[in-house]
């Protein structure tokens, strides 16, 4: 028998606290992309070309290019900027700007699919953009597309491995070090791979719960 | 209401002025030089077969749309330009949304905020662009919603009212912003038959009040002949007829006005 039951459950503790930094990486990233597409969003559809012209360039930039090379970038290229920041936190910038242009996109899909007649009511009431944008546009925009942005925070997870080029101790990371001590590398591997599986699959059922909350209004 | 004595238009009685207002959307000529002076306080009822321009001339008057040429004046103020050492330059952001304010419009399809309670739709702007207090707001929404019948469904959300409820929280909505003219369009086109005649004794009762000039969008001829001090006919982007409701509706000039009004009469 190849597998060893013992060695699997001595890894657990060591798999356990990279979990903890994937997660981490994960929430924060996500939060990061949440926000950052939001702005990029608005600023794409800004009437202002010096906003909505750098915010199309940024987006299309940042989908066009691997998330791996834009890791390396910012590890390797900010130092001699004379940014320096731990290797988590740079993953963590890295997840969340990359994710940022996807979540932008799911923003705007969900903006654009707001009817004309409410823009025109809000200009009918003399609303400001800022209103306008926060109180009738947004709250109406974002609840349909949680599903899709809960699709990229999923994605984003599976992402994290990406971030041991970095040197960050997250899951994968730890589970090559534990193989490189002792050249077995079935148990860890296997084991990091049944964590993503199960937290995937609560991630993906804990968005369907919050999909069916926040069930969009009926039209008016 | 059926006479229709026009005041002498001296310039501060001119509620809405229009001077050679074109409108053009790629190649269609929507409206193809509208004059129109309509004096404070005044109801013109506005009709006219679809494709005439009747909706594009309030979309003008509430800056939905942008005139392709000509002058528009609310109460002396041109809407889209400002005098800069006698010469017309195009007026700024903030210009517009000043003169915007005495404007309020009430759409075909109600455009309520389905998210927000109906007091919530009313309060939200009296809020935001009046500065009121939430509780001042809350009570002003009351009010118009009391005045249009709703006392009991200030909570209700947009889903669970009737298409003649929702457009009374509409126009009670346009009304909180106590605009000096309020435009109508088509306000009653999408309602089921028995609910017409509520949403139109409320604009009986508006109109009857004279403090608020209204430019009415309508294919009530009944209401138009009752209601309203001065009827205008649209056709092919030009305004073919104009005067009072018993001389446009009873007795038309133009031989297209008999057909029109024959065609809708019949129906």
């Amino acid at each position: 028998m190849i597998w060893d039951w013992q060695y699997a459950l001595d890894s657990l503790p060591v798999l356990a606290s990279g979990l903890k930094i994937t997660i981490e990486a994960t929430l924060l990233g996500m939060a990061l992309a949440l926000i950052a597409g939001l702005i990029l969003a608005l600023a794409r559809r800004a009437s202002f070309t010096l906003l909505s012209w750098p915010a199309a360039f940024i987006v299309e930039f940042i989908r066009s290019t691997p998330l791996l090379v834009q890791i390396y970038f910012l590890f390797y290229v900010l130092p001699s900027f004379g940014v320096t920041m731990s290797p988590l936190a740079t993953g963590i910038l890295a997840l969340g700007v990359h994710y940022a242009a996807y979540c932008s996109e799911v923003y705007r899909a969900g903006i654009e699919s707001i009817p004309r007649g409410q823009w025109e009511a809000a200009v009918a009431l003399n609303l400001n953009r800022f209103t306008t944008t926060f109180r009738v546009i947004l709250p109406q925009a974002i609840p349909p597309v949680v599903p899709a942005l809960g699709n990229y925070l999923v994605a984003m997870f599976k992402d994290t491995p990406l971030l041991s080029a970095i040197t960050v101790l997250e899951m994968l990371q730890q589970a090559k070090i534990l193989g490189s001590e002792t050249f077995r590398y079935i148990e860890p591997l296997t084991l990091v791979g049944a964590a993503f599986l199960i937290m995937s699959l609560v991630a993906a059922a804990g968005i369907r719960t919050l999909e069916r909350k926040l069930k969009p209004y009926a039209a008016s | 209401m059926q006479q229709a004595d026009k005041p002498a238009s001296s310039e501060s009685t001119i509620a809405v002025r229009l001077r050679d207002v074109h409108k053009q959307f790629g190649d269609l000529q929507v409206l193809r030089g509208i004059d129109l002076d309509v004096p404070q306080a005044q109801t013109v009822s506005i009709i006219g077969p679809s494709g005439s321009g009747k909706s594009t001339l309030l979309r003008l008057l509430m800056t939905l749309d942008r005139p392709t040429h000509g002058r528009i004046e609310i109460e002396g103020e041109s809407l889209w330009t400002v005098d800069q050492g006698g010469k017309d330059v195009p007026a700024g952001d903030e210009h517009v949304r000043s003169v915007r304010s005495k404007v309020g419009m009430v759409f075909q399809h109600f455009n309520l905020f389905p998210h927000m309670s109906a007091q919530a739709n009313v309060a939200l702007a009296p809020i935001n662009v009046k500065g009121l207090s939430k509780a001042e707001a809350n009570e002003r929404a009351r009010h118009y919603l009391d005045l249009v019948g709703l006392g009991d469904k200030f909570n209700a959300f947009p889903a669970h009212l009737s298409g003649g409820q929702k457009q009374r929280v509409a126009i009670a909505r346009a009304l909180a912003m106590q605009p000096r003219i309020m435009l109508f369009d088509e306000i009653t086109s999408a309602l089921d038959p028995e609910l017409v005649g509520g949403i139109l004794a409320i604009l009986r009762d508006l109109a009857n009040q004279r403090t608020m000039t209204m430019l009415i969008v309508t294919h009530e001829m009944k209401f138009a002949e009752r209601s309203s001090d001065r009827v205008l006919f649209f056709d092919q982007g030009r305004i073919l007829e104009d005067g009072p409701p018993g001389q446009v509706l009873g007795n038309p000039r133009e031989q297209r006005t008999r057909e029109f009004l024959h065609t809708v009469l019949e129906a």
